[in-house]
């Protein structure tokens, strides 16, 4: 079996990311950033999946700028086989992206895409869902426990009630939460090894798909600062303040 | 002009986020219709009729949608999506699971966890775990809109006798299957819909420890939040985590105890009134954003914390 690994380059989850004065978005420049967090479980839960003898190849793919590629290097580091860079210099929202990736699912014709539940710099939480839903095909989202078997996969999905168990038959679509695995750190060797592995190269803009944004971004603003509070003394003082000063006691 | 509004329900009752969309829709437009999918949920069809701000229902009545799966509910939301021209849902992990595929089905770019209706076609949401807030134009002609609950009031629940239309089922594909649920069951107050939320983090260092927690937390009628930290190291189920990729409240208070205060974290609960920060680390991020903030031991604070509250003779329920 194939596994097809979607992986996207956003500013790192350690930044404490700044917005631009004119409204146009936040400052890229000079900030660290690395693969988006959930698409590393994606890329580990593939990797394990290998490992367990049940699947043959992963592609790693990404749809960003030159430096996107980063995050299909570290893919191949940790195990991913080969990958794909689809070139695009210029923001693309997740119904496009979904749009370009499902292009490649037409050519690489994997049984199971799997990606991160949500990528954290818009934080939308839409690509994975948009891609199945144009593939028709089935989808496990907010996947914390993945069961492969010969032609389906049991899936823990984590909900707001708790926890809820699919079964998809594959072809599917996996989106995956930060607990389905702890991802593995490149080794030094592997990371060398990865700079072999080759790297297709698409350019989204010739796909013959409309990746046109719909959604105009009017401005972007700091959330309003909360006013700084108080250290108290002790507990007794805390409950005090808490009955008589904010009264929500 | 029209909004077609998808329920959130467990077949029997609707859950009570689904009132914070319609009120979120109104702002969007007045004609609200109200889609309720699920198997043998008539019950739930008339509790939507009398909402005031709801002008119709559609009631679809089939096994298909007992358990809302989105390869089932996707197809009958788009259906029936032609006559209006928003589609809006609630941004949980219901309304984040569907609403992508109905959205792809009609070719437009969803606009998801919108905190602000500016007009019909602009809306204000929160980007990289609410540092930013975009304001966005959706140039669709239909517009798909997941909204946070918690950033809307609930809408008035009685009152309103609106139509109820019964619709057809659609086909399905059954390339998926429910296999069950394991839902966390407690006398506590919802974590979304909680006034009062205490949470735990790592500081906690066991599960038996959160019951330092728990014990305050029934003591104030309070929910139970805590930390990714707390969730992955398996202190508590995964329903209770705050943050950016876990659930974001909104309560009149919030404490957090051994929480340190990853922006992550912070995502899910700065927006709440009062907010109180127990840490012994006195460094801790959290005592940024805090409205009252103790520098202790919490396994020293917290039975102090219960025994100052036991002495007071009243507590707001």
């Amino acid at each position: 079996m194939k596994i097809l690994v979607a992986v996207k380059r956003v500013i790192d989850y350690n930044v404490q990311i700044r917005v631009k004065e004119d409204g146009s978005g936040v400052h890229t420049d000079n900030v660290k950033m690395s693969t988006n967090p959930p698409d590393d479980n994606a890329t580990e839960e593939s990797v394990k999946l290998k490992e367990s003898g049940k699947v043959k190849e992963i592609v790693a793919v990404t749809i960003g700028d030159d430096k996107a590629q980063e995050t299909v290097r570290k893919a191949l580091a940790v195990g991913a086989d080969r990958g794909i860079h689809v070139k695009s210099d210029t923001y693309i929202e997740p119904l496009g992206i979904a749009k370009i990736l499902k292009k490649v699912v037409e050519k690489e014709k994997p049984d199971m895409i799997f990606l991160g539940k949500q990528a954290i710099d818009d934080d939308c939480n839409q690509t994975g869902q948009m891609l199945a839903a144009m593939l028709n095909w089935p989808q496990a989202t907010f996947s914390s426990k993945v069961t492969l078997k010969d032609k389906s996969m049991e899936i823990v999905r984590e909900i707001d009630e708790g926890l809820e168990t699919v079964e998809v038959n594959l072809p599917a679509v996996v989106t995956c939460d930060l607990r389905l695995n702890e991802p593995r750190y490149a080794s030094l060797p592997n990371i060398m090894k990865a700079k072999k592995k080759p790297i297709d190269q698409m350019v989204a803009k010739d796909l013959g798909v409309d990746i046109t944004n719909r959604v105009q971004q009017l401005k972007v603003e700091e959330p309003p600062k909360r006013k700084a509070g108080i250290k108290v003394a002790n507990v007794a003082e805390l409950v005090s303040k808490l009955k008589n000063e904010a009264k929500v006691i | 002009m029209s909004v077609l509004l998808i329920a959130e329900h467990n077949n029997k009752n609707l859950k009570p986020f689904t009132l914070n969309a319609i009120s979120a829709a109104s702002k969007i437009d007045a004609e609200i219709h109200v889609l309720v999918a699920g198997s043998g949920c008539e019950s739930v069809a008339k509790e939507v009729a009398e909402v005031p701000l709801v002008k119709k229902v559609l009631h679809c009545d089939s096994p298909n949608y007992q358990n809302y799966l989105p390869e089932n509910l996707a197809p009958l939301v788009t259906k029936n999506a032609d006559k209006y021209d928003h589609i809006v849902a609630s941004a949980n992990t219901f309304g984040k699971n569907f609403m992508p595929r109905v959205a792809a089905a009609l070719d437009t770019s969803q606009v998801s966890d919108v905190i602000k209706v500016n007009s019909p076609d602009t809306f204000v949401r929160p980007i990289y775990a609410g540092n930013a807030f975009a304001t966005v134009k959706s140039n669709d002609k239909k517009r798909c809109v997941t909204i946070r609950p918690t950033s809307f009031e609930p809408a008035p629940k009685t009152g309103g006798s609106a139509q109820i239309d019964k619709i057809d089922a659609v086909d399905v594909p059954n390339f998926s299957k429910f296999v069950k649920r394991e839902e966390t069951n407690s006398e506590r107050p919802e974590l979304g819909t909680a006034r009062i939320v205490v949470s735990g983090g790592r500081g906690l260092e066991s599960g038996e420890n959160f019951k330092l927690i728990t014990d305050i937390a029934d003591k104030l009628n309070a929910a139970v939040g805590a930390s990714r930290a707390a969730v992955d190291a398996g202190y508590i189920s995964n329903d209770h985590q705050v943050g950016q990729t876990g659930k974001v409240v909104v309560p009149d208070l919030y404490i957090a105890v051994g929480i340190s205060g990853a922006i992550q974290h912070l995502a899910g609960m700065k927006e709440s009134k009062i907010i109180v920060a127990i840490n012994k680390d006195g460094e801790a991020p959290i005592f940024s954003i805090a409205d009252y903030g103790l520098e202790a031991d919490l396994f020293k604070a917290l039975p102090e914390f219960l025994s100052e509250l036991n002495k007071l003779n009243t507590i707001q329920k």
